[in-house]
């Protein structure tokens, strides 16, 4: 991911399959790309940009997937986008028709990092099936933008547009709701996530390492660990598996 | 309720349960506060389900829509084509008029404008309309959402077969490109059952090989400018589509019980709402994406591969040409499954690409003979028939040109998707085989019982 | 009860999920975790797969998967 800084900015955009991400992708770069109505249709990375008030911004479309817990290759690359591509916004495209279901993987994208976007599209679906969202509750409850869209018409696209800028250049903080567990669960994030802080310091997403950690996802841990050992901190080698080991059993 | 069940659910529950559970309940709370949903929305997606998964009409709706679109296909590139190879014909003339002019030598007109030129003309007229109509009507039912539901119906056979439903829509891509086609196995998450996908794509007639098909079965099995004829056509087209795909479930059955053995993995597959297609975007979209695509990459081979191939028909060894020479040694082999030296040669040839097998063939013919009218069916089924054609030949040929090696393209691509030398060798030699066996059968068996 | 039990038009409740790996956070993933309601849309033409209406989406399950999840009637 080597860019230069204030060259542009990296969008990420990611969804469930179905939800007309690519055509949200199309709408907002003028690239055609075809889609499909079919699930998991995207398998290459495709990438366009589109300029919004004279800066430009670098739109990265991303598999769509259920969830980023890595089942498959897609969820992988998805996954390792928005949390080792640290793009500048991501923005979540979901189906207003099934959110509760499109709502699980927003979730889980916020507690990877607090800079996303949730694109409500397929609004004309849910109005014909006489589903009402009401943007600015979901909005507060998520601690997230909210921005519903008709991608195929172009509905709502200059909104999501002004609000990824204004979030990728940073003049738009969030605080995400992030999802509560059940407090057995909690009491040991907050253990893994002490620990994982003395190995790796701050900057990375702790919580959700935690989780992943607690997962036992051994191939993430892995990389992460990598990625520390680069960064003169030793002493850290090895800590990780060691916790992910104790917290597997 | 079995007790026994119960203890071990309400036990406790994993983390990743708990996780993914606690995950939930926030969406559904969400949900709760900020989406209402009403009485009295439309159903039309479920009311469409009904009949296009009914027990009683899916199957039959499947193959009607097959029917149409390969009828359309078919009926309506024939102007379109004749039009385009007048066009190019007048054009060639032309052509060779300016070489002469700039008192350019015989053999510069003979490699450029028959060699080159002329394949890239028959190239286009004959593949650009069934393309720019095909790939629309095709474009259409993937936007509608309707792909899915054949994979819906359909996987029950691919359970039995071993492999997955989603083989359907990977197949259904194939139809425009064996390459895209091997892409789309993908979707598949499971590795045994993507590897059959893959193995077996090059089964379904892709649109380099569709106008081989048309053209033969319009000139052999339609009975040219005879009433009836498009349709009696269409009929074989479906015919042999449809042979296709019995050939891919029997092979991915085979596969499955023996290279490809295993359990069919877990099969979770969601039928998106059927959405409206917008026709304007989609014909931009299947001609701009799909159809000019695929016809810049059979012109980037077709214009050096003619070249080649008016060299080989005009270079002589001995007292033939190179191409007669290999069409002479394969000839014993390629009677023996219906197919003349030639055909085969053409076949050989065309590896680069599918669509090239024709125009080789009536170079090849050619060398000994003169077709008045380039392009045209009618030119194309005398020519055919002069150097002893039949029904039966037409047959082995259609039925060699859908189940042999796939094109070098796609043997590319499955190299890239298995990175395997392995499996791109037996995507070579296992429908290679498949397609001698198939076309020794059924020629030995109509000399037996026919002739 | 496991869900390839039911038929068309039944309503149940997720109870649990008898399969491991990957493809149970398969199934998590879709939304079947243990209180979820699902409906029987349809079997398919020859019977198997069955569509369940899972949180607002059309989900085909085959008749392997279907077992695999323990389900209560409403």
């Amino acid at each position: 991911m080597g860019r230069e800084a204030g060259d542009y900015h990296v969008i990420a955009l990611a969804g469930n399959p179905n939800t007309g991400k690519s055509t949200v992708f199309n709408a907002l770069t003028g690239l055609k790309q075809h889609t499909g109505n079919w699930p998991g249709k995207t398998v290459l990375l495709a990438e366009g940009s589109f300029i919004h008030h004279g800066a430009r911004y670098k739109l990265v479309d991303l598999p769509g997937t259920y969830s980023l817990i890595a089942n498959s290759g897609e969820e992988e690359v998805a996954r390792d986008f928005i949390y080792f591509g640290n793009p500048d916004a991501t923005v979540v495209v979901t189906d207003a028709t099934c959110l509760e279901r499109n709502l699980n993987l927003v979730y889980q994208i916020m507690e990877i990092t607090p800079r996303v976007v949730m694109c409500v599209n397929l609004m004309d679906e849910a109005r014909r099936k006489r589903i009402k969202v009401n943007k600015k509750v979901l909005a507060k409850r998520l601690g997230i933008p909210v921005v519903t869209t008709i991608a195929k018409s172009g509905e709502g696209l200059y909104e999501l547009k002004e609000i990824i800028s204004r979030m990728a250049t940073g003049r738009m903080k969030t605080q995400p709701c992030l999802v509560k567990y059940e407090p057995e669960v909690e009491a040991m994030i907050e253990c893994v996530t002490d620990d994982l802080r003395k190995v790796i310091g701050k900057d990375y997403c702790l919580r959700w390492l935690a989780l992943r950690v607690l997962d036992g996802d051994s191939e993430l841990i892995k990389r992460v660990e990598e990625r520390v050992s680069g960064r003169n901190c030793k002493h850290g080698q090895g800590r990780l598996k060691q916790l992910s080991r104790r917290d597997a059993t | 309720m079995d007790k026994e069940g119960l203890n071990s659910y309400q036990g406790e529950m994993p983390l990743k349960d708990k996780i993914v559970r606690s995950i939930y309940s926030q969406a559904e709370e969400t949900v709760g506060f900020a989406v209402r949903f009403e009485e009295g929305g439309s159903d039309w997606d479920r009311k469409l389900d009904d009949i296009l998964t009914s027990p009683v009409w899916g199957f039959p709706i499947m193959l009607l829509l097959l029917g149409i679109i390969l009828w359309i296909t078919i009926s309506g590139a024939n102007v379109p084509s004749d039009i385009l190879a007048d066009f190019f014909f007048e054009l060639e003339g032309k052509l060779t008029g300016y070489v002469m002019l700039l008192g350019l030598p015989a053999w510069f007109n003979g490699l450029f404008v028959v060699g080159a030129y002329r394949t890239l003309a028959w190239v286009v007229s004959v593949m650009l309309p069934p393309m720019a109509i095909f790939f629309p009507l095709f474009t259409l039912l993937e936007d509608l959402g309707y792909l899915p539901r054949v994979a819906f119906n359909l996987d029950r056979v691919f359970k039995a077969c071993g492999s997955h439903g989603k083989q359907a829509l990977t197949m259904c891509m194939g139809f425009g490109c064996n390459a895209a086609g091997v892409i789309s196995c993908r979707i598949i998450d499971s590795p045994r059952e993507r590897l059959i996908a893959i193995l077996t794509n090059n089964f379904t007639f892709c649109n380099g090989r569709f106008p081989t098909l048309i053209a033969l079965s319009l000139i052999f099995m339609g009975g040219l400018s005879k009433t009836g004829g498009e349709v009696r056509a269409t009929f074989v087209v479906v015919g042999m589509v449809l042979t296709g795909i019995i050939v891919t479930l029997l092979v991915s059955y085979v596969l499955s019980k023996t290279l490809l053995k295993g359990t069919p993995s877990s099969f979770i597959l969601e039928l998106p709402p059927y959405r409206l297609p917008r026709v304007g975007s989609v014909l931009v979209r299947s001609i701009l994406d799909r159809t000019i695509f695929v016809l810049t990459r059979a012109v980037l081979i077709a214009l050096p591969a003619g070249a080649v191939i008016w060299l080989m028909v005009n270079i002589n060894v001995g007292d033939k040409t190179l191409l007669s020479q290999g069409a002479e040694f394969l000839q014993p082999f390629a009677a023996l499954i219906g197919l003349d030296g030639y055909i085969l040669m053409a076949f050989i040839l065309g590896f680069p690409a599918n669509e090239i097998v024709l125009p080789i063939l009536i170079m090849a013919y050619m060398s000994w003979g003169e077709m008045s009218d380039l392009g045209s069916m009618q030119a194309m089924g005398e020519l055919f028939i002069e150097h002893g054609w039949t029904w039966t030949t037409a047959l082995c040929t259609m039925l060699f040109s859908m189940l042999h090696f796939p094109c070098g393209t796609t043997l590319y691509t499955i190299a890239k998707e298995t990175k395997s030398v392995k499996w791109t060798v037996l995507a070579f030699a296992l429908p290679t085989f498949v397609a001698i066996v198939v076309c020794f059968i059924v020629n030995q068996s109509i000399g037996l019982f026919w002739r | 009860m496991k869900m390839d039990r039911l038929k068309p038009g039944a309503l149940a409740f997720v109870r649990g999920l008898d399969a491991t790996g990957v493809q149970r956070r398969r199934l998590l993933d879709i939304g079947l975790v243990k209180g979820t309601r699902i409906s029987v849309i349809r079997r398919s033409p020859l019977g198997d797969p069955v569509l369940y209406e899972i949180r607002g989406a059309m989900i085909a399950l085959r008749s392997e998967e279907a077992a695999l999840i323990e389900i209560g009637l409403e």
